[in-house]
């Protein structure tokens, strides 16, 4: 497998109003491996994931400074269009959150916005997609019930299929398993493994064995005494684990932090 | 420490004795207030099922009142007055309630969004009767005479700051995470709020329309300069005549909303100060149906409620 730069961040820095949130940040996320975010809380994970598909955007008087490369096109340049950045990064959240309703829109949702309309493809986009995200044989008999009568788990590989619908390259996930019970989150680490093969991830997680089970690259952030977030060491998962170069990650990985 | 525990030791019994009996106190004066809050509600229902009953009869619902020593006739025209008028103040009141309030619920802090706070909750302070002289100047003054269509609009102006203010709070309830998920996919705002938002919160959309509607019902006061009452409006008539004189669906449709029109609860007051029993006879049924609808449509909007958690 090519490891090939997908995403390279350069000087990234981002503001909410005059608070610096991340302090420059330099790092490359390597395509089809799994790159996992990790950091005690209130770090700036959640803030520097938000930034590759420019959800920062969303709020008010943030602001973002530096680049980020993806396939060496910056996306906060003039003249990108922000939908396109968010088809091409797709995103799974904390809390599986899908739309009231049922399955098949909820996965159909996607394709739609981009005049995928035909039912032909829609069906085939939809059954694709929840093949991938491994959830097909539990909903192909009520494809056209309500999502939200699913389980927490099957909620949240729900959603994984709707981000997969629009075949993005790269897929953020904010702590995806965070609300779910060990069974379904070693399903989402599963599917993690069987669909990096064609997609780019990076994964922010509380879960320190998360992390050295599933990325081949670790990020570790730490807050510097100015609350602002730094990216202190990014390497190898299986470095940062066994022989971390900073002495702050050793202390955060091995859980003597603090 | 050892002191105060003996000081304590010796008050225990009376103390506790006396919370015993500040407590019973204290609940049963709780429980009389209740009691007591709860008797005109039941009064109320109760005397108006005891003295309306006797008048209700299936022609009551299908009859225009008969003149006056004649036996029988109903209140029709009231009951369809009463529909036509909560109809139209429905379209008038529904888009633009629920457009802003998703305008109030996205931009809460914008000075378009603190005014139109503020704005309902004016509009929703200023008496019913005020909204009614206004629809008479602006509406029934302009166009020369009562109609429907003013009752609508007044009635309308009134039930638009309830369905906004639930339409917002419901939208508020909806899961940012919801919105963010759809936009993460790169739907546009207005995108995300028709089809993601809107469906999520249209639950306690609909139950804040039924209580508007049940509100919008019962309402008298902004009836009086609008749409005024009209003993021999009728639907059906109507219909027959335009239907037999090849009318179009937008002329008979403005007849019936463009002349004055009864309501169920101008009917009651009509009737109660006449001086013939059997109107205020009437009248009392005439309570009996509109409390009975208003309870329905309260009833509606819970169980709507309930059905669609499952």
């Amino acid at each position: 497998m090519e490891t090939i730069n997908k995403v390279e961040v350069k000087e990234l820095a981002v503001f909410y109003g005059n608070f610096r949130a991340l302090y420059r940040i330099n790092f490359a996320v390597k395509s089809n491996k799994i790159t996992a975010i990790i950091g005690p809380s209130g770090c700036g994970k959640s803030t520097l994931l938000r930034s590759f598909n420019r959800m920062n955007d969303l709020s008010l008087n943030a602001r973002v400074e530096g680049e980020i490369l993806l396939d060496g096109e910056d996306i906060n340049a003039k003249g990108v269009d922000v939908v396109d950045v968010r088809r091409r990064i797709g995103m799974v959240f904390q809390r599986p959150n899908p739309f009231s309703k049922s399955i098949y829109e909820n996965v159909a949702y996607g394709p739609r916005l981009y005049g995928v309309n035909r039912k032909s493809d829609l069906d085939k986009i939809v059954e694709g997609s929840i093949k991938q995200a491994a959830l097909w044989d539990e909903v192909k008999d009520k494809l056209h019930k309500s999502a939200l009568a699913l389980s927490g788990g099957q909620q949240q590989r729900l959603c994984i299929a709707r981000a997969l619908a629009v075949e993005p390259e790269v897929i953020l996930m904010d702590e995806p398993a965070s609300a779910l019970d060990p069974i379904s989150t070693l399903r989402i680490e599963e599917l993690m493994h069987d669909i990096v093969k064609q997609y780019t991830i990076i994964i922010v997680t509380h879960n320190m064995q998360q992390a050295a089970r599933v990325s081949d690259y670790t990020a570790m952030m730490m807050i510097d005494d100015r609350r602002a977030g730094r990216m202190i060491e990014f390497d190898e998962t299986q470095r940062i684990f066994t022989n971390p170069k900073d002495k702050r990650t050793e202390d955060y990985v091995t859980g003597r932090f603090g | 420490m050892t002191r105060f525990k003996e000081l304590i030791a010796r008050n225990q019994t009376a103390l506790s004795a006396r919370r015993k009996t500040v407590n019973a106190l204290m609940l049963s004066l709780t429980m009389l207030t209740t009691v007591l809050a709860l008797i005109p509600l039941f009064w109320i229902i109760g005397y108006v099922i005891y003295k309306g009953t006797p008048s209700l009869n299936l022609d009551f619902f299908i009859h225009l009142p008969r003149p006056i020593g004649m036996d029988g006739g109903g209140v029709l025209h009231a009951i369809e007055g009463t529909i036509v008028i909560t109809l139209l103040a429905s379209v008038f009141a529904i888009p633009p309630g629920v457009l802003a309030a998703f305008y109030a619920a996205r931009n809460p802090n914008t000075t378009l969004g603190i005014a139109l706070r503020f704005g309902t909750d004016v509009l929703s302070g200023v008496p019913s009767i005020v909204i009614g002289l206004f629809a008479y100047a602006v509406i029934v003054k302009p166009m020369g005479h009562f109609s429907g269509l003013a009752g609508g609009v007044a009635v309308g102006i009134l039930m638009l700051p309830i369905i906004l203010r639930t339409t917002e709070e419901m939208l508020k309830l909806v899961p940012h995470t919801l919105r963010e998920g759809s936009l993460a996919l790169g739907a546009p705002e207005w995108k995300t709020s028709l089809s993601v938002l809107f469906p999520a919160a249209l639950n306690g959309i609909i139950t804040g329309f039924l209580l508007a509607v049940a509100r919008a019902a019962g309402e008298t006061a902004p009836l009086l300069f609008t749409a005024l009452g009209n003993e021999h409006y009728d639907i059906g008539q109507i219909i027959t005549s335009g239907v037999a004189q090849k009318q179009t669906l937008g002329t008979i449709l403005q007849r019936i909303v463009d002349q004055p029109v009864d309501s169920l609860p101008l009917t009651l007051w009509k009737y109660a100060q006449q001086p013939y029993p059997e109107r205020v006879q009437q009248s009392w049924a005439v309570a009996l149906v509109l409390m009975i609808f208003v309870l329905l449509v309260n009833i509606l909007a819970r169980l709507w409620v309930e059905f669609r958690k499952r």
